[in-house]
């Protein structure tokens, strides 16, 4: 495990090219890491989510990806991600390629990928026009009773990023509060980058916690309020009125980019990012 | 239609949907909600007729209890008053596939006459006109709830003779395919729409009119429907909400409207100001 700095710990291992998966549902998604990979300007990624949200909506509209796999692409409870609808409907600003799935199936292809198995296996996609446009959904027979069973092949990111409230100093990760899929997103991963709230002496962590042991850890750096304007449970609430606000940035393909350009570009690190609202507010 | 909000003896369309969805949901009942119309008509079941109904979010929240509507799945007030939170390969698995779900409840862009879902693409796949959210849990628990509720507005847009994509099955083509196929569940039980309730006809399982609100004619709703509707031969009309129903369900989205805009800029200032003065 490596402690550094979000912008060398990026720099080292994100690289063009590479499936990358930043995990994280609704809660504690790795807001600060999306922006210094879009700082550092990787391209043709193959992002992987189950919920793209607002990261994944910037780091399309600024060109980063080829490809997405992801279960459900919306702006929960506000409505699109209007960047991601860009780049489907209108290629904007490049071609995305789209890997479809059910949150079901996704899960079933992370858990697998965790296992280090080839498929997950699912009662799923029946009925839906799902396996039409995604031929990675196939089925095989149970060996037992001959039933019919979806299945998924796993998913294996090469680097997978989390956000987490803390590390101690061994490096060992916990995470409290609702998790989506990010355990096994990590342990499905090539590498595993995180950013926690704080590095503190002990976690103190309940004997069943969710915690990532040191040595499935690649590397680790401090970045406090890392998920905004996602949260972090005991840190701080998620910014609702952010996630209100970004629909009309995002609406625009020119207000989106001086956004961007402002905000994100222009700082050179996640404290900077957040002066830099807090100024515009 | 214009509406003083103030007034108890009136109220929008969308209060009426939210409400007869509620009314359905029975005590005890344990209930797999989205964000929208079903999480508020969950909750006002929860703070009125059924409080100990078990609400589960598929962000991993169970038996939630949360003061102000979510404006995601995922937010913290579902966590911090949940029974417990499990990671969500498991809610997927363990609680929704293995048939521990009474009632799903659904949303969507389109429906069909079968109860079928699109929730994916208007246009063609490849190059769509609106590119909708996508699947997310719907397909799962449309096969997998014990009953599907739906919860959509009425409308020739909405409820479409053809699907553009199937997200998520309702009763196939009718006549028991969904049956044939050896799916779990029952399928969409009822459609709620601002106009009226829906239900499956014996047999066929083609949504049929059953129920009308006050002030909405049948022809509207026909006019509303982009098929030739099926209608019952007696036509109830739903019971307009309660004082006590519209108090209820105000009260919690004006708590959730308050919640959801003022902490942002507070935090914003905050969370600036702790680093200078560090």
């Amino acid at each position: 495990m490596q402690l550094g700095n979000l912008q060398e710990v990026i720099d080292q291992y994100i690289h063009d090219s590479q499936s990358v998966a930043l995990e994280g549902f609704t809660h504690l998604i790795p807001f600060a890491a999306g922006h210094e990979i879009l700082r550092q300007k990787k391209r043709d990624l193959h992002l992987i989510r189950m919920t793209p949200d607002l990261i994944y909506d910037q780091l399309i509209g600024a060109g980063c990806a080829r490809a997405l796999t992801f279960s459900w692409g919306g702006n929960p409870g506000v409505g699109s991600l209007h960047r991601l609808r860009d780049a489907v409907e209108n290629d904007w600003p490049r071609p995305l390629e789209v890997h479809e799935h059910s949150h079901a199936g996704m899960a079933a292809a992370y858990t697998a990928g965790a296992a280090r198995m080839p498929f997950g296996m699912l009662r799923g996609y029946v009925g839906t026009d799902l396996p039409a446009v995604n031929p990675q959904v196939r089925e095989v027979h149970c060996p037992y009773t001959n039933e019919k069973i979806a299945t998924v092949p796993a998913i294996n990111p090469d680097v997978t990023v989390l956000h987490a409230q803390a590390a101690d100093r061994q490096g060992n990760i916990l995470i409290r509060g609702i998790l989506g899929a990010q355990k096994e997103a990590a342990l499905a991963a090539t590498t595993l980058i995180v950013t926690v709230e704080e590095i503190v002496d002990s976690l103190e962590a309940p004997m069943n916690a969710i915690v990532l042991p040191h040595w499935v850890v690649t590397a680790i750096a401090e970045v406090p309020t890392g998920a905004y304007p996602s949260y972090a449970l005991g840190y701080y609430a998620r910014d609702n009125a952010f996630y209100l606000a970004w629909d009309e940035i995002a609406r625009d393909r020119e207000r989106f980019t001086e956004w961007i350009t402002r905000h994100v570009l222009s700082s050179r690190d996640h404290a900077e990012f957040l002066d830099s609202l807090a100024e515009a507010a | 239609m214009r509406v003083d909000s103030s007034s108890l003896n009136r109220y929008t369309p969308d209060e009426m949907m939210t409400i007869a969805a509620a009314r359905l949901i029975r005590p005890g009942c344990v209930c797999f909600v989205g964000i929208g119309v079903p999480s508020a008509a969950a909750n006002l079941a929860r703070l009125t007729h059924a409080p100990d109904m078990v609400l589960i979010y598929e962000s991993g929240a169970i038996g939630t209890q949360p003061r102000v509507l979510p404006l995601s799945i995922g937010d913290g007030e579902l966590a911090e008053t949940a029974t417990v939170v499990v990671p969500l390969p498991e809610i997927f698995s363990y609680w929704l596939q293995a048939g521990r779900i009474d009632v799903g409840f659904l949303g969507a862009a389109q429906i069909d006459r079968f109860g079928n879902l699109n929730t994916t693409v208007i246009g063609g796949y490849g190059k769509p006109k609106t590119r909708l959210p996508g699947a997310g849990g719907a397909p799962e628990i449309a096969i997998h709830a014990k009953q599907i509720f739906v919860v959509l507005k009425q409308s020739p847009r909405s409820f479409v003779a053809k699907l553009d994509f199937c997200t998520s099955a309702g009763f196939l083509n009718g006549h028991s395919e969904r049956a044939r196929r050896d799916i779990p569940g029952a399928g969409p039980q009822v459609v709620i729409t601002d106009l009226g309730v829906l239900k499956p006809a014996n047999g066929s399982q083609e949504l049929t009119l059953v129920a009308r609100y006050e002030n909405v004619s049948v022809d509207r709703i026909r006019s509303a429907t982009g098929w030739p509707l099926a209608v019952a031969e007696i036509i109830d009309v739903v019971a307009a909400p309660t004082a006590d129903e519209l108090r209820v369900l105000r009260d919690l989205h004006k708590r959730t409207e308050i919640a959801h805009s003022s902490d942002s800029l507070q935090f914003r200032k905050t969370a600036s100001a702790s680093r200078v003065n560090a």
